[in-house]
């Protein structure tokens, strides 16, 4: 099941990634022969089998529900783009 | 003195043979003078290295005798460090500075070590060739028209070279023991959990482990464990106290059982690497080694399964880097969308941008049971093959890769090419086992590694064996021509 060109402008949509008109073939191109790597999986039989998402299946530690940071907003504003009075700039959203 | 190994450097600060000080600006001297042939640093941050090596010069003079106080490293580029460049070789990460240290970094801090600077990386830890890097490939010191492997390529060009005894890295399918193996170290990526991953850029976060690469296994010992241990900033950092490394090294080998998996010997392998590793199987045996012959059928999925979790782990992962909070922004965007856009597609490279579209295509609706359950099934019939294994086996023994370090830009045409020669390291990261790659010998003038794979939290048993291997054979000690 190869990917079409239409497909991959909408993987690139849904991924927020900005493609050179020219780059596109070439992208489908590999994104088709990495696919097809990915599809020796289907040969596999997995009936039955419990999906590992974590390799010691540990689950998520809980914390006690009490503030333990302390406000680093000036020093995590330093390195943004643009900000301006504590807030990050961006283009209009609303009109 | 840049050939000292970092257990020869304690013993040398302590003796008061030459100060922290003295050393960091021999090695800066050196960097200087040879990094221009490999790229191997993306940031020098000389003034910080003196900083430090002066605090553990006066730490020492007021009495302290750890043994990394005063030992001079890097970091690979992607463990955040407060107020230095951390670029993960992206450009998308340009003019970041963390406002504060992973915890791999504090920990090596407090344990006294001067940082010389960030190494060189493929971009989002995403390669196997250092060659995806927005700062350039990386060479590899034992022929510079080669690669040095990846991800952790500049770790492994740097300390191959000896600009520095010891450097950190991370390994999500072979990134620290491919490259090891391809410049003649020993690295180790040890069980998921063992090491925090707090401040490191995440790539495939059930992957992702953090680790060392020295020149020996006494050395990865000595690192391993100030970097391991409980993080409560690392929601899967495991609680479980850190053996004593260096403690188990001494251990003898009379006993121990090594499995050899015929999959680690099939079609694909360079038959002169077999041999290189074979040989050093011989020694282990009269070391007092047993050997025998197991199977891991499923080694053969993992590539295909390793090629849906970690881009897709990714796809979500990269998503912060957006152009609005810090990093690269794009010019004039015209609007949100266009910011997103053109900030990511400007600012992350080809191969990151194919991984992340993996990622999402193999987590987008309809596909997800097909591509991303079907791959963590996979994972578990390669975790199920070792748990057999080790019930038989202490560790599993067999190549570090199927081939040499291959020659710049030759696998760059075929993505897919470069993917299969992590064949033998990717099962470690899928099972979360952990695996060391180690000096075999040279095929040609150029490193052969050889890993071995232990069960979980068997670190010390891999340093133990790898480290009795190393007081038999000089392959560790070989410097390459030039440097």
């Amino acid at each position: 099941m190869a990917l079409e060109r239409s497909e991959v402008e909408k993987i690139a949509h849904l991924a927020r990634l900005g493609l050179n008109e020219g780059d596109i073939p070439q992208t489908t191109e590999t994104l088709n022969s990495i696919l097809g790597l990915i599809d020796q999986m289907q040969a596999v039989d997995t009936q039955g089998i419990e999906p590992l998402a974590h390799p010691l299946e540990a689950t998520q530690r809980l914390r006690a529900d009490v503030v333990n940071e302390s406000n680093q907003r000036d020093a995590y504003q330093a390195i943004a783009p643009a900000v301006e009075n504590g807030l990050y700039l961006v283009p209009k959203v609303i009109e | 003195m840049h050939q000292l190994t970092l257990a020869e450097i304690a013993r040398g600060l302590a003796d008061k043979q030459f100060s922290a000080e003295e050393l960091s600006r021999s090695l800066l001297a050196r960097i200087a003078q040879l990094d221009p042939q490999l790229n191997s640093f993306i940031t020098v941050t000389e003034d910080l290295a003196l900083e430090q090596a002066k605090a553990a010069d006066a730490r020492r003079a007021a009495g302290e005798n750890s043994p990394l106080l005063g030992a001079p490293i890097a970091h690979k580029d992607l463990f955040c460090t407060n107020g230095v460049l951390t670029s993960c070789g992206s450009k998308i990460l340009t003019g970041f500075k963390a406002p504060y240290d992973a915890t791999v970094v504090e920990k090596l801090k407090a344990a006294g070590t001067v940082t010389l600077g960030k190494l060189n990386m493929d971009e989002f830890a995403m390669g196997s060739a250092n060659e995806s890097s927005h700062y350039g490939p990386v060479k590899n010191p034992w022929d510079t028209s080669r690669v040095p492997g990846g991800s952790s390529g500049g770790s492994a060009a740097a300390v191959a070279a000896r600009l520095l005894p010891a450097a950190t890295g991370t390994d999500t399918g072979g990134s620290i023991r491919q490259p090891a193996a391809l410049t003649n170290l020993t690295g180790i990526k040890p069980t998921y959990g063992r090491v925090s991953r707090w401040g490191m850029i995440a790539y495939a976060s059930s992957l992702d482990q953090g680790g060392p690469l020295a020149r020996t296994a006494e050395d990865c010992a000595l690192l391993l464990g100030a970097m391991a241990g409980f993080d409560s900033k690392d929601s899967t950092s495991v609680d479980q106290p850190v053996d004593d490394y260096l403690a188990s090294l001494a251990q003898p080998l009379a006993g121990l059982r090594i499995g050899l998996p015929k999959e680690y010997f099939g079609a694909g392998l360079d038959a002169r690497i077999g041999e290189k590793v074979m040989a050093v199987v011989e020694e282990l045996k009269k070391l007092g080694a047993t050997v025998k012959d197991i199977s891991l059928p499923n080694m053969q999925h993992a590539i295909p399964a390793y090629y849906v979790i970690a881009p897709a782990e990714a796809s979500s992962n990269l998503s912060r880097f957006d152009g609005v909070r810090f990093g690269y922004r794009c010019e004039n965007p015209k609007d949100l969308q266009d910011l997103y856009k053109r900030s990511r597609g400007e600012g992350f490279g080809a191969e990151v941008k194919r991984r992340i579209m993996v990622g999402t295509y193999a987590l987008s609706a309809g596909y997800y049971d097909a591509y991303y359950i079907k791959a963590q099934q996979i994972r578990r019939l390669i975790k199920n093959d070792f748990v057999a294994a080790f019930k038989d086996v202490d560790v599993i023994l067999g190549p570090t890769t199927p081939n040499l370090a291959w020659k710049l830009g030759e696998k760059n045409a075929d993505p897919v090419s470069a993917y299969l020669e992590d064949i033998y390291t990717i099962t470690a990261n899928l099972a979360g086992i952990p695996g060391l790659s180690m000096p075999a010998g040279f095929v040609d003038g150029l490193p052969v590694g050889l890993q071995l794979l232990g069960n979980y939290f068997q670190e010390g048993r891999l340093l133990n064996v790898a480290h009795q291997y190393q007081q038999v054979s000089d392959w560790h000690k070989a410097t390459p021509a030039g440097f």
